[in-house]
């Protein structure tokens, strides 16, 4: 399977030349630009490592661009993605994320239902990968 | 402008009989509204012989204190604050002549005339009389200014764009969804059919139509059942937070907390209502929505009847400013390009309304007041009604990419099947956001940017080829009155 989540990834994925135009456009809006990292990519997962702090004071893609494929160097097995926030007014908030970087096979998703009273059930979505510890997971 | 007629304060104004509006303290043209005061504006015809300023009184008088006669009984009270004043006629360009001539009348209304946090106390004086008035023709509330002191009594959005995004983890581009067609008889389980193939095939969302509510085909809560299965199936393929909105439009209020509780159990992220169950009910809602981490999605059911001509009714504007303070998440508002009405000028200012933090004066796009929202949240505007994958650059040029495009013909009527159609709508979506971002002229070039994906994308290429010539050239009934002028360069 692959992962949907993120703004592109119904995309082929993305060149380093397409990287930094979707970077230029967040810098032309002010936004600051962070790389985050994960090998949970539960939907529910909000919290993915932080590859740095996000670059408030970088304004310059190429550097960008270096510190992104710096995180996908030292984390070849995982999911990376880029995202920008918006520190303005009634914002405050990512205005733009997308992956560019996820493991050469992708396990998903089991489903875990639990059965209540009645016809009731409870869903647990599992990712196949997390059955093995944290560091140790798409090898 | 006219002067005051009003006549003092005494024993003659409150001798027994009729007098006109005008003399009755309803028409004070030196009036200088408050920056707490409630404004509208209102375009009236009035009925033939009928005097403009008179009406306007008139307007003013029957939705605050006035009644048809003189009673002795205002002076019991500050009846001067409480007297709504009309104090601006205008005529409306492009009126008159051979045709019809309207006014627009600029009324203010003190803020102590209304109870705090209630639509339903707002609207029963603004609304409530007046647009069955014999002395008028017909009667259009155009626009209001709610000032700053009462909007902060009002709740606003349960969740609001930025949270709802934050909740999905979904950013930077416009959500997608569809509607589940047929809207009617499908049985919960082949309904529960077309909600998965559309949430693996790329949607974020799928949406009860308006009318989906528990009939004897399928029951409400099979339909939420088969839903939920759905929707986590649909996660459990994509890794993405998927959802699928629930309608709880029910006869009582009890029917639908009922129902609202359970799509909570189940795990929903989302609850809908049609704005037919009433001012009361929606915030009721959306203080249930608030409380229990829900979003609320509206759908403006039955709007039409009252919003749609242009010389009577109340304008689809205003029932957006009503209903981000009444707080719902998402509202129908218009797609420009589809099947139902909506001038690009109009569709600009009512997406202005539900969006910007604070919404500027701009009479092109209908708004005739600048709107501070004091911090309500932002209304995700949804855009529904015979849209399709091939008029994606013309969608997010227009609607930008805070808003939720439904695709449900365009997703379902796919020749390759509904997930086909689903992944259609995403592709085409995310390269024509990602095309924007580089800086390419989408308007020009958004043909040649859908047809570039289409050679990877097939599903992309069949719904390119199917709905090619689909367009909905109609004039719209809703349009400005004001058009800007060019004017010629010395």
């Amino acid at each position: 399977m692959r992962i949907t989540q993120g703004q592109f990834s119904f995309l082929p994925d993305l060149t380093d030349e397409q990287i930094t135009a979707q970077i230029k456009y967040a810098l032309k809006n002010g936004w600051a630009v962070n790389v985050e990292f994960t090998d949970d990519p539960h939907p529910r997962n909000t919290y993915w490592e932080m590859w740095g702090m996000p670059m408030f004071d970088l304004r310059d893609p190429a550097g960008i661009l270096y510190e992104v494929n710096e995180c996908r160097k030292a984390f070849p097995d995982h999911y990376v993605r880029v995202t920008a926030f918006d520190s303005s007014r009634s914002w405050e908030t990512p205005r733009m994320s997308f992956i560019v970087n996820r493991p050469k096979e992708e396990p998903g998703f089991g489903l875990i239902r639990q059965e209540q009273n009645g016809r009731h059930v409870s869903y647990t979505l599992r990712s196949y990968a997390t059955q093995k510890p944290e560091g140790e997971r798409y090898r | 402008m006219g002067t005051s007629e009003t006549i003092a304060e005494g024993k003659e104004r409150y001798k027994s009989g009729v007098i006109p509006y005008k003399k009755m303290g309803y028409w004070e043209p030196d009036y200088q509204p408050k920056d707490t005061d409630i404004i509208c504006l209102f375009r009236i015809v009035p009925q033939p012989g009928v005097d403009p300023e008179e009406a306007a009184a008139a307007v003013a008088g029957e939705s605050s204190t006035a009644t048809w006669t003189v009673v002795w009984t205002d002076r019991l009270t500050a009846c001067e604050l409480y007297r709504a004043k009309a104090y601006r006629v205008d005529p409306v360009p492009n009126t008159g002549g051979d045709t019809e001539q309207h006014y627009f009348a600029y009324i203010a209304y003190d803020l102590d005339l209304f109870e705090p946090g209630s639509i339903a106390n707002l609207t029963a004086s603004i609304i409530g009389n007046v647009f069955g008035f014999k002395a008028l023709r017909s009667l259009r509330l155009e626009d209001m200014r709610i000032p700053v002191a009462y909007m902060k009594t009002f709740q606003g959005p349960a969740t609001g764009i930025v949270v709802e995004r934050e909740r999905l983890d979904k950013f930077g581009r416009p959500l997608l969804g569809a509607t589940t067609k047929p809207k009617l008889g499908l049985s919960g389980r082949n309904y529960g059919r077309v909600v998965y193939e559309a949430l693996k095939g790329g949607l974020d969302f799928v949406k009860d139509d308006e009318n989906i509510n528990s009939q004897p085909f399928m029951h409400w809560r099979d339909r939420f059942l088969y839903c939920m299965e759905a929707v986590n199936r649909a996660s459990a393929a994509t890794g993405e937070v998927k959802g699928h909105y629930m309608n709880v439009t029910a006869a009582t209020m009890e029917d639908m907390y009922e129902r609202a509780e359970f799509a909570k159990e189940l795990g929903s992220v989302i609850v809908m209502i049609d704005l037919i169950v009433g001012y009361t009910a929606i915030q009721s809602m959306s203080r249930w929505a608030r409380k229990n981490d829900m979003v609320l999605h509206l759908h403006r059911a039955g709007h039409g009847t009252y919003t749609r001509q242009k010389t009577h009714g109340v304008s689809f504007r205003v029932i957006a400013k009503w209903m981000r303070m009444a707080g719902v998440d998402h509202i129908h508002a218009g797609t420009v390009v589809g099947k139902l009405e909506g001038d690009p000028n109009m569709i600009a200012g009512i997406y202005d309304t539900l969006r910007e933090p604070v919404t500027e004066q701009n009479l092109q796009h209908g708004v005739f007041f600048d709107q501070d929202w004091a911090s309500l949240n932002k209304v995700m505007p949804v855009a529904s009604g015979g849209i399709h994958a091939g008029q994606m650059h013309q969608l997010l040029h227009y609607l930008g990419e805070d808003v939720i495009l439904q695709f449900g013909g365009g997703t379902i009527g796919h020749p390759m099947g509904i997930a086909a159609g689903a992944t259609a709508n995403r592709v085409a979506l995310e390269t024509m956001v990602q095309a924007r971002n580089e800086g390419v002229d989408i308007w020009n070039e958004g043909p040649k940017v859908l047809n570039k994906a289409a050679k990877w994308c097939q599903p992309l290429q069949a719904a390119l080829d199917t709905w090619k010539d689909i367009t909905f050239n109609y004039e719209s009934t809703d349009t400005p009155d004001f058009v800007p002028v060019e004017t010629p360069s010395a």
